[in-house]
């Protein structure tokens, strides 16, 4: 263990999670635990279909488990009510799809606002409407968007929209990054620098993230690999994961 | 706060989503359109009806009136004086009228109406209906030189010509009695002139149909039974005779009448000539029988095009049966001159009025009490300072007068069957209206479902970044809300708009399609009336409202519902 003095951000213990598909069920997830301490940089390899994204939904309060235990810093979060998990994911938990998702009703700007919006009410966001939007362009300038401001979602390229993603998931300043595939609709070059990207603020400002990905190259950023099989997360050594990614 | 933000970007993105508000623009146009002119209508209506009538009516149940008016209105000051801004009282009796066309006798049912003219204008909106302009500021039975009106002063810019009307007064009865055709030249024939004979007895007299309406009966307060008594007297006194009557469902009467049977056979005598006053010394050029004020629609002919023409003007005579007090009652005739029309628009009215100085009609059906002098009318007529206590002071006069003698109304009460009518009418028009809103729930209904599907993901996205379901929900009840409000808002500008416009856009129809919407011939208006009520207004705005609100809860509820993960994982 790399800080055995502190708490883990982040404990998964014995993870089921199986969906019924028509008359038989489909065991995902047959007992998947995993243990992330802030700061660490942990992606989780698996095939397509091998139920990555199920995991990081269950990691990220956005479903519960059939069976386990899930806590965020110290305290079981599976169990809580749905206001409480609402508001745990607004605050602490920022969320990058493969998809990007942003909102395209929306400009860029006003997405990278939208989990502060859902923070506050009415009033107490104009109250601090300041702040809060200098927060977000010095957060879009940073990764190199302030240029694309008041762009609506459909006037961006990937990796544009990837970033203004990656804004939105920090602009509530959280413990923990989770990213579903964030290099998997992009061309390898803005690949790269998405991951670069995460790396980067996983060095510098000490961010926890948890990645998924089927590719070992786009795992192999991470200081940890777990390998998602047969329903289980196992550690995966270092070389292998070289060796696959050539 | 992003619901806000939200509602708004979806509202200014969606313009699929405002199409589903049309029908509710176009329901509460229709809505205001209609209510501003049913409205307006009712108002006319409510005007109309009112006509001469006080804001409480005190009736004898006797035909024969009620003795010693003044008596009464001492009692009435003592009850409610406080209330009282004005009394006058009249005298009501169904009569003959008879007058003469291109030598030809028309003899008409009316209702003859014997008025204070000092405090009628005062009690009640009788004044305003006259139309020479001295008339209305004071009423008076004397003919006038001239200026009576040439076109309804009320009616606008469209109002049109009364043809003859500017030779009205003194300069046409100088002429007419020039051309001696004031004399009467008796050959009276009951019944319209235009009405052709209807059946013929097996002896070859000619019969004519008169009918009279439930309504002209209510004026008169008497019953069907009464007042066919009464015309059996007077038709007598025309040697008439009434073959057949019947009274119909409504209360009306329906007569059919002859010439009697005897007064056929021989050749018939001058049926005024008992009657006719002995006028050796009368100069009609220069005087006038007792003055009588005639419900101009007797008197005229209306075209389409809104023009007049009159078999009577100002100036011309006319005779007057009418039965007198007493049982059984008699016949007498007496000759009048014409000094003014009224004309209030209210066709039942213009049509059968004939208004005369009270003491001349109480002195000629011997109303008054030859030993102590005490009169007897038919009905007092109150004017309170506050019409909304009418109510209050018919409850109060009620108990002093007891109700086998007299009937204490409001003039609601009075012509309440037909005020009910109209707001019948009202009601239901709005019910059907207001289900056209309710199709255009349906219509929001299908297209939220639409938007609930196709914004599946973003709803999940929201979810995702925190958001919670009562947020989510009460989101798109917001948007349903806000396009409502786009379509109530357009539609009420639309709606006011149209009303204020109304009479452009009939015009514009009418020449559209050569037909015209609105014929001042039949309604008596000239233009379309219309009353915007902002309270009306306000119910229909909110009504549509509410229903757009309504027609997103389920919707709204199922995209609140939604399960976040699935709406994630794909594209
Ligand atoms: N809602 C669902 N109903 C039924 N099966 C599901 C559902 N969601 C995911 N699955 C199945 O669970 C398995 C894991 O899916 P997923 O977690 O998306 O895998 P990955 O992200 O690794 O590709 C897949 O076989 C998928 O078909
Ligand atoms: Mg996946």
């Amino acid at each position: 263990m790399k800080h055995p003095e502190k708490q883990p951000l982040l404990k998964a213990q014995n993870l089921h999670k199986a969906y019924r598909r028509g008359a038989h069920r489909v065991e995902v997830l047959q007992g998947a635990s995993l243990c992330v301490h802030p700061g660490e940089f942990v992606a989780v390899m698996g095939q397509s279909g091998s139920g990555k994204s199920t995991l990081l939904h269950l990691l990220g309060t956005l479903d519960v488990p059939d069976k386990g235990e899930i806590y965020f810093q110290g305290h079981r979060v599976d169990g809580l009510n749905s206001r409480a998990r609402d508001r745990l994911r607004n605050q602490s938990i920022g969320l990058v799809f493969q998809f990007y998702h942003l909102l395209p009703e929306l400009t860029l700007l006003e997405n990278v606002l939208c989990p502060l919006m859902i923070r506050y009410g009415y009033w107490a966001y104009r109250w601090r409407r300041r702040q809060l939007e200098q927060r977000a362009r010095e957060l879009l300038a940073q990764l190199g968007l302030d240029h694309r401001l008041h762009h609506r979602p459909q006037e961006l390229s990937g990796g544009e929209l990837q970033r203004g993603a990656i804004a939105r998931a920090l602009v509530t300043e959280p413990q923990l990054l989770l990213a579903d595939e964030p290099t998997g609709n992009l061309d390898a070059q803005t690949g790269q620098e998405i991951l670069r990207l995460l790396s980067c603020l996983h060095r510098q400002q000490g961010l926890t993230i948890v990645m998924v990905t089927h590719d070992p190259q786009v795992a192999a950023v991470a200081d940890r690999v777990l390998q998602l099989a047969q329903g289980v997360l196992n550690p995966l050594d270092q070389k292998v994961l070289w060796r696959a990614a050539g | 706060m992003y619901k806000y933000l939200l509602c708004w970007r979806y509202l200014r993105a969606r313009w699929i989503a405002l199409a589903s508000v049309v029908s509710v623009t176009l329901g509460v146009a229709t809505m205001i359109v209609v209510n501003a002119v049913m409205s307006g209508f009712q108002h006319e209506m409510h005007m109309r009806l009112k006509g001469i009538l006080g804001d409480v009516i005190i009736e004898a149940r006797s035909f024969d009136g009620l003795p010693d008016p003044d008596a009464h209105l001492e009692q009435i000051r003592r009850q409610v004086g406080q209330e009282l801004a004005s009394a006058t009282v009249s005298v009501h009796v169904p009569a003959m009228l008879s007058f003469q066309v291109a030598g030809r006798w028309i003899t008409r049912p009316v209702t003859l109406i014997g008025i204070d003219p000092a405090t009628c204008a005062q009690t009640c909106r009788f004044a305003e209906y006259l139309q020479h302009p001295a008339n209305r500021r004071r009423v008076s039975f004397r003919l006038h030189e001239g200026g009576y009106f040439v076109r309804d002063p009320e009616g606008g810019p469209k109002a049109g010509l009364r043809r003859g009307m500017e030779l009205a007064g003194w300069p046409w009865r100088r002429y007419r009695a020039r051309q001696q055709l004031l004399a009467p030249t008796p050959e009276p024939e009951p019944g319209d002139q235009s009405s052709q004979p209807q059946k013929q007895l097996q002896d070859g007299r000619d019969l004519k149909p008169v009918e009279i309406s439930a309504m002209q009966l209510a004026t008169w307060g008497t019953s069907a039974q009464v007042a066919l008594q009464v015309y059996e007297t007077l038709l007598e006194q025309l040697s008439y005779e009434v073959v057949e009557s019947r009274i119909t469902e409504e209360g009306g009467l329906e007569l059919l009448v002859g010439p009697r049977q005897e007064a056929a056979a021989a050749s018939p005598e001058d049926p005024f000539a008992a009657a006719a006053p002995q006028q050796s010394d009368f100069d009609p050029a220069r005087e006038q029988h007792t003055g009588c004020i005639l419900g101009m629609a007797i008197a005229s002919i209306r075209r389409s095009d809104g023009s007049e023409d009159f078999l009577l003007l100002p100036g011309d005579d006319v005779k007057l049966t009418l039965p007198t007090a007493g049982t059984p009652p008699k016949a007498v005739t007496e000759t009048f001159t014409v000094v003014d029309f009224y004309f209030s628009k209210m066709s039942e009215y213009d049509s059968n009025f004939v208004f005369v100085p009270i003491d001349k009609l109480q002195q000629l059906r011997g109303m008054i009490d030859p030993q102590s002098g005490v009169r007897f009318v038919s009905s007092i007529q109150l004017k309170l300072k506050d019409p909304a206590r009418a109510q209050w002071v018919r409850d109060r006069l009620r108990q002093v007068f007891p109700a086998r003698f007299y009937v204490v109304q409001t003039w609601r009460d009075r012509q309440g069957p037909l005020l009910a009518a109209v707001q019948m009418e009202t009601a239901i028009l709005n019910v059907l209206l207001f289900l056209i809103i309710a199709v255009a729930g349906f219509g929001i209904l299908a297209i939220f479902f639409m938007i609930v599907v196709e914004k599946t993901r973003d709803i999940g996205i929201l979810k995702a970044l925190g958001a919670h379901s009562t947020g989510i929900l009460g989101a798109f009840l917001g948007y349903g809300m806000a396009l409502g409000a786009v379509g109530a808002g357009v539609g009420l500008a639309l709606g006011l708009l149209l009303v204020w416009k109304l009479n452009q856009v009939a015009d514009a129809l009418g020449q559209l399609t050569g037909h015209r919407v609105f014929d001042p011939a039949i309604y008596y208006f000239y233009e379309i009336p219309t009353r915007v009520e902002p309270a009306t207004v306000a119910w229909i705005v909110l009504g549509a409202l509410a229903i757009a609100v309504l027609a997103s809860v389920w919707p709204a509820c199922r995209a609140a519902r939604l399960r976040v993960v699935e709406t994630l994982r794909y594209e």
